[in-house]
């Protein structure tokens, strides 16, 4: 185990493309136990490139990846899960016609017996599946259902409260309050703030909504055409500053100064 | 976290067992077979007789055995259109191989094996390669397969047909295990039925008790998110078409021992068959859902069907028609039951 000052995933000056396309150049990111670091950015900034890389879906073209300060080149998923990396996506890897159980330790199967009666350990796997979503405060008679019925919130919280389970020590979460309602994304921008704070665990919150990004983070990304827009601590960032940024930065002068005298350009 | 964010507690009173039952995939499938057997008890007497029962098992059985593979394919999201030639093509193999290279039986029996576990293996490697649909992957390989059936055959044999291996060495053994029968309460029953029985709740146990099976569903429901967890999704694909593979081998082994000879142009047409009684059986046609349990059940409907129409005197090309009705007819009732089982 890395000390507390190791960042659990470190990127430098990373790098992809795609054929002729630049997809991502030249960012930077540390991860430390306990921290959330948000990373916004329009559509096609690269938020999606940078955070499969990180989860070990896609492989980087430049710079250095490291986790708990060593050199990786993951070249699947499973590797980045085995070094405690987990990506719960917007798709949040479930299949909506299995049941809650099966999904929760799909990939990850319990099972008992020997030989050809080596089979699945249904009882200990709908416990689990039930405690830990307990714990998210989601209770859920029949575990049985497909998880295609559950709510949406419900849904991220069986995704989240799924890696945590199977020992994330840092999560990626992409886009998680995306499709919620109000009362919804509060409760699971709660649990990623616990999973931060009570748990120690990294969190990287991929997000559209800075007001969502700015509750939970402690450090905060900004990502434009592929490369970093404003890189800064929550310390040293207000709401608003990062709202500016958010919606385009130094651009937003020029179009502000542009729309003036006909229209307010909303930050 | 503590219990006042908790989301709104979903209240589910326990189910009555009727809906559990409704629930499950087969639940159109055992319905359907109900109706086809009252059907045909009324138009034909005879076909009410236990006698006409083990023929109605017998001939489900030799759509039953490919068809449970065929289910497995399509609960993980694929399709084989080759399974109905590529039997004739093991049983060729197994002959042709025996007769005229190796002059053992075995090593015909060996080599059908590794050819129709070959041929699986060829087409889930071509589908991960072409990253092709399925359809079309073995609908080019079900297309080689007729072809070279017949012109392998006549350029080996000079016939249509192969040599008759019921005179080589260690036949009545091969038949013994493939095509003998067994008298079971005075009715004699052919040993496929059995095979297939054993075949239907290996499938089930697999599907509904392992790791395997879970992941089997998983990549036909989304299997962007079975990669996602960590499930080897290529390495299952590949192992389910040589699943049907190895059913085809079974069936060529046992139609083989059973004539001794084997027609190059046969098998044609099954393949829809053994999809047909996958689909009737709760199978989705997109993957993910489905049950082996409701492929026997399939099976059995289109056993019962072909011969119900000889009990019942009818002419046998209205078997087509009632394949075709059943899997339209099954199509809707299974859609609309599994609606109301996802809406709880």
């Amino acid at each position: 185990m890395a000390s507390n000052d190791t960042p659990i995933i470190q990127l430098k000056r990373i790098g992809k493309n795609y054929g002729a396309i630049n997809a991502l150049r030249g960012v930077n990111l540390a991860v430390r136990q306990g921290e959330v670091t948000c990373i916004l950015g329009d559509n096609g900034a690269g938020k999606s490139t940078l955070i499969n890389i990180v989860a070990g879906l896609f492989a980087y073209d430049e710079g250095e990846y490291l986790v708990d300060g060593e050199r990786v080149q993951f070249a699947s998923p499973r590797e980045a899960l085995d070094r405690g990396i987990a990506a719960v996506y917007q798709t949040l890897a479930l299949v909506p016609l299995l049941p809650v159980w099966r999904n929760f330790f799909l990939g990850s199967e319990l099972r008992r017996g020997w030989g050809p009666f080596h089979r699945l350990d249904i009882e200990t796997m709908c416990a689990e599946t039930r405690e830990a979503l307990h714990k998210m405060g989601i209770d859920l008679e029949d575990l049985e259902q497909p998880v295609g019925t559950l709510s949406g919130g419900q849904r991220q919280v069986v995704a989240i409260a799924r890696a945590i389970h199977f020992g994330a020590r840092m999560l990626i979460l992409d886009e998680p309050t995306a499709a919620l309602g109000v009362a919804q994304s509060g409760l699971v921008l709660r649990y990623i703030a616990a999973a931060a704070r009570e748990h120690g665990i990294g969190v990287i919150f991929i997000t559209h909504n800075p007001h969502h990004a700015y509750l939970v983070g402690d450090h905060f990304m900004v990502l434009a055409r592929g490369e970093v827009e404003l890189d800064a601590p929550g310390s040293e960032l207000s709401l608003e500053s990062l709202m500016f940024h958010m919606a385009g930065g130094a651009g937003l002068n020029v179009l502000q100064h542009e729309l003036r005298g006909r229209n307010t350009a909303t930050g | 976290m503590t219990s006042d964010m908790a989301a709104p507690r979903r209240q589910v009173k326990p189910q009555a067992l009727w809906k559990q039952v409704l629930k499950r995939p087969e639940a159109g499938a055992l319905g359907g077979a109900v109706l086809v057997f009252l059907f045909f008890s009324v138009m034909a007497p005879t076909f009410r007789q236990p006698a006409a029962l083990t023929t109605v098992l017998y001939q489900a059985s030799t759509i039953g055995i490919p068809a449970v593979a065929v289910a497995l394919l399509m609960m993980g999201g694929e399709f084989d259109l080759s399974a109905g030639v590529a039997v004739t093509t093991s049983s060729l193999a197994a002959s042709i191989f025996a007769t005229e290279v190796a002059g053992n039986l075995w090593a015909g029996v060996i080599f059908a094996l590794l050819f129709s576990l070959g041929i699986g293996a060829l087409n889930g490697w071509l589908l991960i390669r072409t990253k092709l649909h399925s359809f079309l992957v073995t609908l080019g390989t079900f297309l080689m397969l007729q072809g070279l059936n017949i012109a392998i055959t006549k350029l080996i044999t000079g016939n249509v047909a192969t040599r008759d291996i019921s005179g080589m060495a260690g036949f009545k053994l091969g038949q013994a295990i493939f095509a003998s029968t067994i008298a079971i309460g005075g009715v004699q029953i052919s040993i496929a039925i059995v095979y297939w029985l054993i075949f239907v709740a290996i499938a089930t146990w697999v599907l509904l008790r392992t790791n395997v099976g879970n992941w089997i569903f998983a990549i036909g429901g989304q299997s962007d998110s079975a990669r996602a967890v960590g499930v080897p999704v290529k390495r299952v694909k590949v192992a389910l078409f040589m699943v049907v593979g190895f059913s085809c081998w079974f069936l060529a082994m046992h139609q083989l021992f059973d004539y001794n000879t084997v027609q190059s142009g046969a098998g044609i047409g099954n393949e829809l068959l053994y999809i047909a009684a996958a689909v009737v059986g709760g199978c989705l046609l997109t993957g993910g859902y489905g049950s082996a349990v409701g492929s026997a059940l399939g099976a059995f409907i289109f056993g019962m069907t072909t011969e119900g129409v000889i009990y019942a005197d009818w002419d046998p090309d209205w078997f087509q028609f009632f394949v075709g009705a059943m899997l339209v007819l099954a199509t809707v009732v299974n859609t609309w039951m599994r609606l109301r089982a996802v809406k709880g």
